[in-house]
Order: C-alpha cells, then structure tokens, then sequence
C-alpha cells in the first residue's frame, strides 16, 4: 500500500493549482495570496523534513550501540551494561491495543453517526451531534484519570466475567489475575477517545447522500433499514474508512491516558487481560524523565518509529478517500 | 459530482481540524516544578543559616529522590538569607551528574556515589587537583505498603518479601507470610504486587537490600530498572502508592512521606532482632548508623549495612548525596555552596527532615559531613 502512494497521490493535488495559476489575470493581491499559500506548504514540508531528520540522526546514535537487535529485543534497558533495547514489544501493544480500539469505536461510531443523520428527530440529532463532538475536546489527561480511577476498577468484574465464559478463546484467558489495567481496558478506553472523531467525520459523509438516491430506494418501496443498506452505507464506505484511519491515528500515538492505565511491563502476550505490554507513546512519556543521553536516543529512535507507522497509516487513509473517490456512488 | 467534492473537502476539513485538534490536545503533560515558596516571610523558622559571603544565584540539580527536603531547605535558608537565590531543579541523578560534570550546577544531588569514571570526568570541572566527592545528608526509609481489609498489622522478612515480589508467593494466605503473622486473620485473596514502571533508583535500593539479605529468593542485580517479571507497575512513589491505596490485596514499595500522607499501613520488617522494625525516620536513621564510609580522602559514600539485625534499625534505607568540588570549586559560587551545604548539614538542617518523611543523617557520619562542607575550596 505504501508503495503505491507517491503514485497514486502526487498528480491529485498539483492539478487545482495548476488550472487556478492558468487563469490568473497576473494581479497583486492573488500572487501574494499564491506566494503565501506555497510558501506555507513548503514551510510544512520543511518542518516534517526536520523533524524526520532529527529522530534519524539521534536514532541512528542509539540503534549503533545497540547489542541488541532493535526490533526483535524483547527489553528496554538503555541504561544497562551493555546496553539493550527493542521495540518489538512497543509495536506490539500499540497495534494490539489500536486494533482493539478500532474493533469497538467503529461499529458503534457508524450506528451513533446514523442514529444522528437518519433516525433521530432533527430537534434531538443536533444538540447530540454537539455533545458527541465535545468529547473529542476533553483532554487526553483528564481521559486517563477516570480510566484510572473509574474505568479500571470497573472492569474487573467483566475480566473475571470474560476469564470465565471466554477463556477458551485464548486471548481472553486471564494467567495473571488482578487489577485491570491490562491492553483491553487501554483498548476500551482509547475507543472511548477515538468515537468523537470516527462519528463526526461518519455522520457528515452520511448526511452527504444524495437525497435523490435515497428517495428513489424509497419509491421502490424499500424500509428505512434497505434504504440505509443499499444507498447510505454504499455511498459512505470510503468516508467512513477515512473517519477510522483518522481515529487509528489518534489510537496510536495516544499518550497519557495509555500511561495512566496501563501497568507496563515488558512482554508479548496474547492474553488480554494479563497487565503487561507498552505502547510507544506511553513508554516514552515513562522513561524520559529518568533515562540517561542513550536511554533518550532510544527512546526517539521509538519515536521514529511511531512516527513511520502514523505516516504510514495516513497515507493510507489518503490512498482510500483518493481512489473511493472515483468509484463511489455519486458517479455511477 | 460538486457534492461529493464538497464532501471530501469539508470532511477533509475535519479530518485535519480533528488531527490537529488531537495532536494539541496530546502534546500535554508540562512539569511544574516551582514551589510556592515565593513568600519568604516566616520569621518564625528562624534559621541557623550563616550567609557570610553567600549571594547571587545558585543552581542544583539531581535526584528526584530529595526534593521535598531540598523544597523546605530552599526556603528555610532564603528566608534568613535573602540576598541568595537558590534553584534545585529535581530531575533524576543521572541528570544532575552530568550537568555537574558540564560546570552548569554549583552542586548535583544523587540517590547513588559517584561512579569511579563521574569521578574522573569531574576532574574536569574542579581546578586545582580538585574532584568530586559525595556527601550523605538526606537519609530516608522505604516503606512497603500493602492494603488488605481485615489486616491492621502486617510482618514480612525478606526472603518472603523477596518472593511476594518475584511472584513465588501469591496468596496472603501463604504459609511463609501466616507462620510470620499467627494471630493475623489473612484472607485467601491473591497478592497484587507494584512496582515502579521507570528507572529509579528506589527500585536500586529496594534491590540492594533483597539481594543483600535473601540471597537465595532474589537472584537479580540490583539495577533501577525492575528486573522480575509478574506483578504489576505504576509510575513514580506517588503512582505505585495510588494503586495500593486503591486496590485491595495490594503490596508496593515508596519513599515513607507517601505512606504517611495516603495513610497506608507499612510492613514491618523481621531483621532478626528482638521485635519486627517500623518503618520510620527514626528508625532509618538508626540503621543509616550501621553503614561504613567506602570513600577515601574528603569523599564520605556510605556503604549501607542492609544485613543489619540492630534493634529498631530499618535496613530499607535511601541515601542521597550532595556532589560538590572538594577543592577547585567555581569561585562565584563557592561561598554559595558552602553557606546553604552548611546550613543543610546543621543541626537545624537535619532536623527539619524528619518533619518531611526523611531521616537525618547519624550524628557521627553528620560530623564528618560538617567538616568537610567547612573545608570546600
């Protein structure tokens, strides 16, 4: 997939500056605003460029003295004699517990962004819209302390509940009983913060069927459920996957709340609800204050890490919504 | 067509709004570290402090470790001193070495004694044949805390605290912790057991006192990373004492202030003396007694007596130093250092730390400390 963005992208934006610089009639005010706009986009660009080459540069100091292998070490411990870091365990926890965020939110932020767009009385749907959009303004922090506080102690009825009915599942075969602060609950509440944006984002492309699509499935006679099967949910796919990429970017680099909830340990387990794993946000915010100059450089050459997986998540989110574009329903 | 275009775009609009919007909302998490100590009028504390030549700014930094002692030092020594502006900016030890090795600091504060190559690369900063030498003065214990409903007073000795935190005991109703506690009613509840998630070097000396006295249960190095799997963590004293206040059947590790302020029960430690030992300042400070000095020259790095069976010593004791030139100190700021080390090794200084959770240095070691802050140069 990712090989396939520098192609599938580029030609896209060029094109409207293209066509609009064409038409130009050469006056002051819109070659400034032209000088502006390119001179911010460049500007942008030459941030993430120093960005990317700031975390290359104190990564490739700590990856060199490594003895361990970077990606597979199942450790982090800069600060040893000799020095030994991984970030096999990291990559892990952050997909796991971004996974299980992704399985939740998107199901129930589809159903709350149709619930608004269709079902809800127009006098309801707008102040709920409003209060769902609000959650995405609540701090991450403040996120963390009711996971701490309330969320967590919550749970572990339902893990015991879970560890019950459900541990021939294997993944929800409690090893190691205790609190639950373990990557389902981090899952759960990363869920939690991801809803606001995956529903707002759902619920506008949702709002954009064309009315004619939808009343023609109800002239042939269709229920409110066919007509949301049939047209709603056809026309919105590529929205909708865009809505979650946009909320697996915010699950993945989430910080503060993983750290306040997670007990961090470094290992892989499928178990969800053993405590144990790390994020590479959450790892970072814990091990910065006391690492030494290696441990730092380890822990951005982590950060490099998360910031190639973002990337890579948002290119695909760009790749989708540019090649939906074309096959969707408007122009068929 | 134009619909859809609209759409992208709008949708697009919000996507990067939402990112953006997420992205400012992560970036948060600033450390205050000012205290409110700005009001420098208590006259009441009047203070032993001598300012002599003392004036200007001092800057300090290290060990997180000693900061609410370096808090209410600060603000004793200004009240009396004012012309004297002192900055300790608590970080970790490993921090405050370097920036001490740098020159940027007048002095570092340290949870452990300089390595033998910090002391070389010190040589660098002190003139006149001058290295860095360690000097003990906030002494404080390490309390275990545990909550379990039912259980008011809790026994432990360490080969069985070493296996409750390497996971080999996981039920209170454990034979090993009952033949310790016979008349407690222990319920069969498992053992929840915190530690700290980042290095610290609390970790270091809970380390050091397990592998010292149980041996043959606690196999690991003491190093301030954690190194047994199993169990839980939470970050910082203040996050693992969080968790044990909170979760029932629980059994964490912190600095004693925090077991005092959250109210938790602390173990108390068979030693093999007469009867099992508290944890309190006065009791670290009686087992800080038994520790012999390992440095040589002006250099006073304790080596703690862990193995200690004294009666009323708590063994799980935290040493911080104070790192300073023995010669060759910074001249702008030597009059400086000495003042406010002077004041803090006094009696009054010493005494001010119990008030904080923290144990004063034993009066013989205090001693030596006071002449060798008195012959800085």
């Amino acid at each position: 997939m990712a090989s396939t963005t520098p192609i599938d992208t580029p030609p896209a934006p060029p094109a409207p500056p293209a066509g609009r610089s064409s038409s130009s009639t050469g006056r002051a005010g819109d070659k400034i605003f032209a000088g502006l706009s390119s001179g911010s986009g460049i500007l942008l660009l030459v941030i993430m460029a120093s960005i990317a080459g700031f975390l290359t540069y104190r990564a490739a100091n700590a990856i060199s003295q490594d003895h361990g292998n970077f990606l597979t070490t199942f450790d982090w411990n800069p600060s040893g004699n000799p020095p030994v870091f991984g970030i096999a365990v990291l990559l892990f926890g952050t997909v796991v517990s971004s996974i299980i965020a992704m399985v939740i939110a998107v199901p129930i932020a589809v159903g709350i962004a149709l619930f608004i767009s269709h079902y809800a009385p127009r006098r309801l749907a707008a102040p709920l819209a409003y209060v769902v959009d609000l959650l995405a303004a609540v701090p991450s922090i403040i996120y963390g302390i009711w996971g701490a506080l309330v969320l967590v102690p919550y749970l572990g009825g339902l893990n015991i509940w879970l560890d019950q009915y459900f541990s021939w599942t294997y993944i929800f075969d409690q090893t190691q009983p205790g609190v639950a602060r373990n990557m389902l609950t981090v899952g759960i509440l990363l869920a939690i913060m991801i809803l606001p944006i995956v529903t707002s984002v759902s619920r506008e492309v949702f709002l954009q069927v064309p009315r004619m699509n939808e009343e023609a499935a109800l002239a042939l006679g269709a229920t409110r459920w066919e007509v949301i099967r049939l047209s709603v949910l056809p026309f919105g796919r590529s929205g909708v996957i865009s809505a979650s990429m946009l909320g697996l970017g915010r699950a993945l680099g989430e910080t503060m709340a993983v750290a306040t909830v997670l007990s961090p340990n470094y290992l892989i387990s499928l178990h969800l609800l053993d405590p144990g794993g790390g994020t590479f946000a959450q790892n970072i915010a814990a091990k910065f204050d006391e690492a030494n100059p290696l441990g730092r450089d380890a822990l951005i050459a982590s950060g490099l890490v998360l910031f190639i997986l973002t990337l890579l998540v948002n290119s695909a989110a760009r790749l989708i919504i540019a090649r939906r574009k074309e096959y969707s329903g408007a122009n068929a | 067509m134009k619909l859809l275009r609209k759409n992208g775009l709008r949708a697009t609009a919000l996507g990067a709004l939402a990112v953006s919007g997420a992205l400012v909302l992560t970036a948060c998490g600033s450390d205050d570290n000012t205290d409110a100590s700005s009001t420098p009028t208590k006259s009441d504390t009047a203070t032993s402090a001598v300012c002599k030549d003392a004036k200007g700014q001092l800057l300090a930094s290290g060990s997180s470790a000693q900061k609410n002692a370096m808090d209410l030092w600060v603000k004793n020594y200004m009240a009396t001193c004012s012309g004297v502006q002192v900055n300790y900016k608590s970080s970790s030890s490993g921090e405050g070495i370097v920036a001490f090795n740098q020159g940027t600091v007048g002095f570092a504060g340290s949870d452990s004694a300089l390595k033998p190559e910090e002391v070389a690369d010190s040589k660098k900063v002190c003139k006149d044949g001058g290295q860095g030498i360690n000097l003990p003065m906030v002494g404080g214990p390490i309390a275990i805390g545990y909550h379990l409903e039912g259980v008011d007073s809790l026994v432990l000795d360490a080969p069985t605290l070493a296996k409750i935190f390497d996971s080999k005991i996981k039920n209170w109703d454990d034979a090993a912790i009952k033949k310790l506690n016979p008349d407690a009613k222990l319920p069969n509840k498992p053992i929840q057991a915190f530690h700290r998630s980042e290095d610290s070097g609390t970790t270091q000396n809970l380390g050091k006192y397990l592998s010292a006295t149980a041996a043959s249960d606690w196999k690991y190095e003491p190093e301030k990373k954690w190194p047994a799997p199993g169990g839980q963590a939470a970050s910082g004293s203040s996050g693992v004492a969080t968790q044990v206040k909170q979760v029932d059947g629980s059994i964490g590790y912190f600095e004693l202030s925090y077991a005092t302020s959250q109210s938790i029960s602390t173990v108390k430690l068979d030693t093999g003396a007469s009867a099992p030992v508290e944890a309190t300042s006065e009791n670290a400070s009686k087992a800080i007694a038994a520790a012999k000095i390992k440095g040589t020259g002006n250099d006073l790095a304790l080596d703690l007596d862990y193995t200690t069976k004294a009666d009323g010593a708590y063994p799980i004791v935290l040493v911080t130093y104070e790192i300073a030139c023995d010669k060759g100190n910074n001249p702008a700021t030597l009059a400086t250092v000495k003042s406010f080390l002077t004041y803090t090794a006094s009696a009054d200084g010493q005494k001010v730390l119990s008030e904080a959770g923290y144990a004063p240095i034993p009066e013989e070691i205090n001693k030596k400390v006071q002449e060798t802050v008195a012959s800085l140069s």
